[in-house]
């Protein structure tokens, strides 16, 4: 499963010489500024958003996420099919995938806002996102401290690689991609017709 | 639960994700980068680190593996800020508060005890985010969208954790 998973990583990759570093600092501000600016404009800024979507209550983030991910998708991978891009996948790792997912869940309850949005939060005037971005920094230098023992323990655990989805499923990409961004699709036309917020 | 006075998205999230979707397709065309944010907090941990241990940070694993820099994730997480400060002044939605209604509407109006609970959530969640490989960004819109088995796994997780946590924090 995992042998077949790897034909399917990186099947063309873009030849180009990397971007300066000058202009990749450049190009992170002006992505950062449009970045910050939807996430205002699509209210996941806003403590009662984000709550509510933890409380079941107001679907604004899952219909954010769930469109950004069927665009996101549906142009990735054709762009990635004519060689225009490099996938950059994040390795697959079950324990510590479940196990930080679940603490960063319990976190994120607590504080109201995630790491991008925090950001947001506090470009809108929600001063209380500075408490939850100390946090943060010191979280970062908690797992820090503990990195050496969590890569021998936690990160080995179901550790799978590169691995995706339809190689997982044995389906071919682009058929998986199709069925997926339709599957994906009726999701959002669920949520739009039963969660009017 | 809900205030009835709270403002939704100011516009449609179907168009918001849409273009965050297009804009990743540009983060990954121009710079070669997914968007992500969390790695911007172990950067500034890191940073800090440098100035004040140096040898002690140089020695930890994350930071060898990740060495602390201002780079592309860096300057992304700054300028969100900029962009959602221009988004809430464009928009007539600048709050200015220290405590969110709907937080004061429940456990009252201490900024000492928000400031406590969201320094210990972000806390939580930066070392799930690390353990986990990614945050909301990183895994629950880049991941997912790479169908990145591990991010679709975190992403259920995130959710789960948090609805787990946050339904006994405002109902019970």
């Amino acid at each position: 499963m995992i042998a077949s998973g790897k034909a399917f990583i990186p099947q063309t990759e873009k030849h180009a010489p990397p971007v300066a570093v000058t202009s990749q600092l450049v190009n992170g501000a002006v992505f950062g500024l449009a970045f910050g600016f939807l996430l205002q404009k699509g209210g996941v800024g806003k403590y009662p958003v984000l709550m509510g979507q933890l409380l079941l209550q107001d679907w604004t983030v899952a219909k954010v996420m769930l469109s950004a991910i069927v665009v996101g998708m549906v142009g990735i991978f054709t762009l990635h099919r004519f060689a225009q891009l490099n996938l950059r996948i994040k390795p697959t790792r079950i324990g510590a995938n479940i196990i930080g997912g679940l603490i960063f869940g319990a976190g994120f309850a607590l504080v109201g806002y995630c790491p991008g949005t925090a950001a947001a939060a506090l470009g809108q005037g929600n001063w209380d996102a500075l408490f939850g971005i100390a946090g943060l920094i010191a979280g970062s230098w908690s797992f820090a401290e503990l990195s050496g023992w969590t890569k021998r323990t936690v990160e080995t655990w179901g550790d799978l690689g590169k691995v995706q989805l339809p190689s997982l499923l044995h389906v071919p990409r682009g058929l998986f991609v199709t069925g997926f961004a339709v599957i994906l699709t009726l999701i959002l036309e669920l949520l739009h017709r039963f969660a009017p917020r | 639960m809900i205030p009835p006075d709270t403002q939704g998205p100011a516009w449609s999230p179907y168009l918001v994700g849409a273009s965050i979707g297009v804009l990743s397709w540009l983060t990954f065309y121009v710079s070669d980068k997914p968007i992500g944010a969390s790695s911007f907090y172990a950067q500034v941990a890191g940073l800090l680190g440098k100035l004040l241990a140096q040898r002690h940070t140089a020695s930890l694993t994350y930071f060898k593996d990740n060495p602390p820099r201002v780079g592309w994730e860096f300057v992304f997480v700054v300028s969100i800020v900029l962009g959602a400060a221009i988004a809430a002044f464009t928009g007539g939605e600048f709050t200015n508060e220290w405590l969110p209604p709907m937080w004061a509407a429940r456990f009252g109006d201490s900024i000492a005890l928000r400031a406590a609970v969201a320094f210990g959530g972000g806390l939580l969640m930066a070392f799930g985010a690390r353990l986990a490989g990614g945050c909301t960004s990183g895994h629950g819109i880049s991941g997912t969208l790479q169908l990145s088995v591990g991010s679709w796994i975190a992403v259920i997780c995130f959710f789960l954790g948090g609805v787990a946590v946050a339904v006994p924090l405002f109902t019970l």
